[in-house]
């Protein structure tokens, strides 16, 4: 017996029977993946809102503190040839 | 805006219900097998298949082209490959009905053999779906093949590492 013959076999055996399907698989599909895309959008919606809230965050505060504006000095130069 | 996404929804649901009404009844089959439950009480397979069928509903919209029945089939292999290891891998195994035809069979056999033979998948995508070599998925199904064929002949030892594949 060789190997095509006894794949051949198993499927054979594999296809045998066949179970009954559960009365309301479809409406439970779709509730099941009606919430999976419910619950993907509010994720989205929620990461969306926390980068716009991240983004407003950092305008207002580079708009308060301004870094790349050079700080006073804090050290008077030296005095020479005065 | 509102009348699209309406339209929308509705042919995904005529679409997704041709598609459950086609395919299920051989998903369910290939699940029956996977988890080695008798074909009348197989709560476990019919779980299974109601997560694959809706993970497809949901990523239904963004197939482009993909065959919803390969998308299927891969979630519930991946999803019985999962579950199987940290929920009836170690504590609580499930013991497989007798009147299933691979009840004899361990877990990672039964996901091969029914991924290779029962649904016909190439022996490259079997391996890349499951992670492992491809001549790691044909010594596997040989042996799978073999211990269906004859049960009461004694396995071959069981060692991952040390096994050479036959060419």
């Amino acid at each position: 017996m060789n190997r095509g013959e006894r794949e051949a076999a198993v499927r054979r055996i594999m296809e045998r029977g066949g179970a009954v399907l559960p009365p309301d698989l479809y409406g439970e599909a779709v509730r099941r993946g009606d919430r999976l895309l419910r619950q993907r959008q509010l994720v989205r919606r929620v990461l969306w809102l926390l980068a716009f809230a991240a983004a407003v965050a950092f305008t207002v505060w580079a708009a308060e503190a301004q870094p790349w504006a050079e700080p006073p000095a804090q050290t008077t130069p030296p005095l020479t040839g005065w | 805006m509102r009348d699209r996404q309406v339209a929308r929804d509705a042919r995904r649901a005529r679409e997704f219900e041709a598609f459950v009404a086609g395919a299920a009844g051989r998903l369910l089959h290939a699940a029956v097998l996977l988890t080695a439950e008798a074909p009348d009480a197989s709560p476990r397979a019919r779980r299974l298949l109601t997560l694959a069928l809706a993970h497809t509903y949901a990523r239904w919209d963004r197939l482009r082209g993909e065959d919803p029945y390969d998308c299927a089939r891969q979630y519930l292999a991946t999803r019985f490959a999962r579950t199987t290891w940290h929920r009836y891998g170690v504590l609580g195994r499930a013991r497989p009905d007798p009147r299933s035809p691979l009840a004899a069979l361990t877990p990672r056999e039964r996901l091969v053999l029914v991924l290779r033979l029962y649904e016909g998948v190439a022996e490259e995508q079997t391996a890349a779906l499951l992670g492992l070599p491809a001549e790691r998925v044909h010594a596997l199904c040989d042996r799978a093949t073999a211990s269906v064929l004859h049960p009461d002949r004694p396995a071959a030892p069981r060692t991952a590492n040390t096994e050479v594949a036959p060419s």
